[in-house]
């Protein structure tokens, strides 16, 4: 036999879950809204240099300069066009159609062989800072590379050679890191928006009013919103997870349980937020609004996600602790790439308990029986 | 529940009162109220808009905390046990708190939960609801594809499910066609009858006081009388007549209402309905001398009539208060200078042929034909979703016809949108001034976007400021102002262009009769000057105003006529003297009949 006090709880969540089938807006925001800003973002935002269009122009060619350009032509990272005089190279780089240029001049041969300086001249477009320091550093690889290829066919050859290793993530691939700092960034925005919005509703469309003056606690309320968009939120998590692995095929080295528990964590600091702001907003508009500017933006600036953390101002660093993202992106990069690394999952996992409490504990207090 | 009603109050309040803080202003939303309401009666809270009459309702169901004051419900204090008070209640909010995307069924079942109803007892209760609503053949269909009167039997429904001792209904009856109104009645009726439910009923409609047990009158947060309704009408004994004369109704109404003694004079079918200061029969002669055709027929009175006088004999607070003043005192200047231009043209300057709308395979205005001539007012009557409002877009131009044609002061709005709405004035429902800009600041915006600039606009902004008397408010923005400026200003901002033809969009519902009777004597005195007015409305006293008027109802012109012949076609033997919401229910029950036949 049921409680009057659970009759209303189930009646609650079943209403809950009949509209969310109803309502393609719901299902939309838990499952499409992750796999669309997914796909964008994981095709879309991406910090390698892949077929970069590059300018060469060799005045002179000869054995050397031929076996260095060569080197260009076998990267994967440049598209190759090239010019026989620098003017023209340079009207191709005023109509964005390469974004380097590498200029061997025609003293270049003699120079290197008579072991004066043989200078190499590298001219990168600076209007995307950041795409120019990509290109530059590329250009630095490809030309070391090189040399100690040439160096290698000489007797003298050197003994110290500069070969750089990554950890983590040996291809140096940043969607491999990029991905799941996103899938943070999107559950952020899912989870909060989710409740931020159902409530909200209710309160438009006078239904809590209606809810209010029945036997109904404000705690059954909550807790009848809590767990069917807890179970949504989860299914768009196992959603994006689904895409990292066999989509952009991101290695998953820790275990899925491990996952789970932080992102349950995770999910329900994100909840307990869009609970809160739709107990203050009471709008379905203003709420949305709160929700973008409160949880994905500070996401997208505050979580280390893109942005160094280490390489801010002491001040935001400091703000940065109190956006839960932070602490999920870095247990979601180490579960991906390192592994279940206990001495970063665990203080980060608890931080994010200490916020889900937080949040759910305010939108509860907040949440009186009362218009006022 | 007791098989006797007790005789105590059910509900109880105490000097209640009750603020609300709107940015740097307060607002006194309730100032010191008195009243209770009997066990197993039907009380009515009645008042105009902005009476404070929700404020009471949240404060009653515990929604609300007073600020002075006490409300003891059912022998319990809200205040200290909102949820004891709660667990006997049935509250029904504004817009029947329904889930819409919940089917009828769904809906019973939601508030049989949160009502602890046990499931052994839901199916016999169900039908029994469903039986007393109507709603049986419904049960799977979504509730926001019911219609208005529907959702509110479905919104009692819910409120029911688990019987309470008392049933709050906030407005219940707004924007409802009458044939549901007068079935809401009878579900009440039944209640109180047969589970001797204590009722609280909050209504803007006067007319609905008479059904009531009691009443409780209220205005600008103040209780203006209590008692059962046949009290507030004895009052009135001796005091309302007809009166006739040959010199037109608008004119008789306009110098009646300025002489002194008379409190109340307002047009109703071909007469004028008046009511005196004084329950001495007055002399025709005494009355209006230079009139020997006047005569005056004793009528019975209405509760409106107790309201106009107790709202004449309080006295008016200086400023920002109601806005009615100016016709109390009869000082008004006819409002010849309103409208300078005379009355020549006759013909039609709106006409509507075979007009037909549709949205998909919904059909909203469905083959609807009508003409109104210059001068005249002319009313559609409907519920919501009746297609007036769509109708109404298609004359402003604002949406394509399907079909039909569509002809404002001569131009075919197919062809020429533009010219025929700059001979338009609108003024929406709600008004639709910017509630953040002062008084002035929307004069100068409208008269702007009506084209008008340099001397021309500024001497149309004084006549504005001179004519509706906002001299006083001009810094006051639109959203601190009371109803009735607010709608004064919003009548100043359609009639900054002068125009020849006025919409006007249910102007006067849930204001008070005196801001109602000041509206309609500018309405009247513009229709003098040959101004055409069209008005949409589903309140059947803004028809009684009207020259001429069509009834409409899912999309059709049911009928037309002046507001005497439809009421006149509702008479019978046994029903002498029908009221218009009396013929409106006739009309569409022939409707429906002859669709079944």
């Amino acid at each position: 036999m049921r409680t009057p006090a659970l009759q209303r709880l189930f009646g609650l969540m079943r209403k809950e879950f009949v509209q969310i089938g109803r309502d393609p807006s719901a299902l939309a925001v838990a499952f499409v809204l992750p796999a669309v800003l997914l796909l964008i973002f994981g095709y879309g935002v991406s910090l390698d240099a892949r077929n970069v269009p590059l300018a060469l122009v060799v005045e002179q060619p000869d054995a050397l300069s031929a076996s260095f350009t060569s080197q260009f032509e076998h990267s994967p990272y440049f598209k190759i066009h090239r010019y026989l005089t620098i003017q023209a190279a340079e009207r191709a780089m005023t109509a964005r159609t390469v974004t380097g240029i590498v200029w061997l001049r025609n003293n270049f041969t003699r120079q290197a062989l008579t072991g004066a300086t043989a200078p190499i001249g590298v001219i990168v477009n600076g209007v995307d800072a950041n795409n120019a320091r990509i290109v530059e550093g590329y250009v630095q690889e490809v030309w070391e590379q090189w040399l100690t290829s040439e160096l290698g066919t000489r007797p003298y050859a050197p003994t110290i050679a500069l070969t750089p290793r990554v950890w983590f993530n040996p291809a140096v691939i940043s969607r491999n890191y990029l991905i799941p700092g996103l899938i943070a960034m999107i559950m952020t925005l899912t989870g909060a928006l989710l409740t931020a919005l159902v409530i909200a509703r209710e309160w438009e469309r006078g239904t809590m009013e209606a809810l209010m003056v029945t036997r109904v606690q404000m705690r059954e309320i909550l807790l009848a919103k809590l767990v069917p968009y807890f179970i949504l939120g989860m299914g768009g998590m196992a959603v994006s997870v689904s895409l990292a692995v066999f989509l952009f095929g991101v290695p998953l080295h820790g275990s899925l349980l491990v996952l789970t528990a932080t992102s349950t964590l995770f999910m329900l600091a994100a909840l307990g937020m869009g609970l809160l702001i739709s107990g203050v907003a009471r709008n379905q508009f203003v709420a949305g609004q709160i929700a973008i500017i409160t949880t994905f933006l500070p996401a997208f600036i505050l979580s280390g996600f893109v942005f160094d953390i280490n390489s801010m101002p002491r001040a935001v660093q400091v703000i940065t602790h109190i956006v839960a993202a932070r602490y999920f992106v870095a247990i979601l990069q180490s579960i991906f790439l390192a592994g279940n690394i206990w001495s970063v999952i665990l203080p980060n996992a608890l931080a994010l308990a200490v916020m889900a409490a937080i949040f759910l504990g305010l939108a509860r207090a907040n949440a009186r029986k009362r218009l006022d | 529940m007791p098989d006797i009603p007790e005789p105590a109050a059910a509900v109880r309040l105490e000097n209640v009162r009750r603020m609300f803080r709107s940015g740097k202003r307060t607002i006194t939303a309730l100032d010191g109220i008195t009243a209770a309401a009997a066990h197993g009666a039907v009380t009515g809270l009645i008042g105009p808009d902005g009476a404070g009459k929700t404020t009471l309702m949240r404060l009653v169901a515990g929604l609300l905390r007073v600020d002075a004051g006490r409300i003891e419900v059912l022998g319990i204090d809200v205040g200290r046990d909102p949820l004891a008070v709660q667990a006997q209640l049935g509250y029904m909010p504004q817009h029947f708190g329904l889930y819409e995307d919940l089917t009828v069924q769904e809906n019973l079942n939601l508030y049989a939960d949160l009502q602890g109803v046990p499931h052994a007892d839901r199916k016999r209760r169900y039908s029994e609801l469903l039986h007393m609503t109507g709603l049986g053949p419904f049960t799977a269909r979504m509730a926001g594809r019911l219609s208005g009167g529907m959702k509110q039997k479905l919104g009692l429904a819910c409120t029911l499910v688990q019987p309470p001792q008392l049933l709050l209904l906030d407005e219940p009856t707004v924007g409802v066609d009458p044939v549901s109104r007068r079935e809401l009645w009878e579900i009440i009726g039944h209640l109180t009858r047969e589970a001797h439910t204590t009722v609280l009923f909050s209504t803007a409609y006067l007319d609905e006081a008479e059904r009531c047990d009691a009443v409780l009158l209220v205005h600008e947060g103040r209780l203006l009388g209590s008692g059962p309704p046949g009290t507030f009408t004895a009052e009135m004994t001796g005091r309302s007549f007809y009166a006739t004369s040959g010199i037109g109704r608008r004119r008789l109404q306009e110098r009646l209402a300025a002489v002194p003694g008379v409190i109340d004079a307002v047009i109703q079918g071909s007469h004028v309905r008046v009511v005196t200061a004084q329950a001495t029969p007055p002399e025709p002669a005494s009355l209006l001398a230079d009139l020997p055709d006047l005569a005056l027929i004793p009528t019975a009175p209405r509760f409106e009539d107790s309201f106009v006088a107790r709202l004449r004999t309080r006295p008016v607070p200086p400023q920002m208060s109601s806005a009615t003043a100016p016709v109390a005192s009869g000082a008004q200047t006819p409002h010849a200078d309103l409208r300078p231009r005379s009355k020549t043209d006759a013909g039609a300057v709106i006409t509507v042929t075979h007009l037909t709308r549709r949205f998909g395979d919904f059909v909203a205005v469905d083959d609807v034909t009508f003409a109104v001539a210059r001068g005249e007012i002319f009313g559609l009557l409907g519920a919501n979703g009746a297609g007036k409002s769509t109708t109404f877009r298609m004359l402003c131009g604002l949406l394509p016809p399907t079909e039909g044609e569509l002809r404002v002061s001569g131009f075919d709005l197919r062809t020429a949108a533009a010219p025929a709405r700059g001979r338009i004035g609108y003024m929406a429902q709600k008004f639709s001034l910017y509630a953040d800009l002062s008084v002035q600041q929307n004069l100068r915006f409208f008269s702007s976007a009506y084209h008008l600039h340099g001397a021309q606009q500024n001497v149309r902004i004084d006549w504005a400021i001179g004519e509706f008397d906002l001299a006083n408010l001009l810094e006051a923005s639109a959203r601190d102002l009371p109803l009735g400026y607010k709608q004064r200003l919003a009548l100043a901002c359609a009639l900054m262009h002068e125009p020849d033809i006025l919409f006007l969009d249910e102007p006067t519902s849930g204001v008070d009769p005196l801001a109602r009777r000041e509206f309609w004597q500018r309405i009247n005195a513009l229709a003098e000057s040959g101004v055409t007015v069209l008005v949409t409305t589903h309140f059947m006293e803004e028809a009684e105003y009207c020259d001429r008027l069509v009834i409409m109802a899912q999309g059709r012109v049911l009928t037309e006529g002046t507001p005497e012949a439809i009421k006149a076609s509702a008479r019978r033997t046994d029903h002498p003297d029908p009221t218009m919401e009396d013929a409106f229910i006739g009309v569409i029950e022939a409707a429906s009949a002859r669709a079944a036949a």
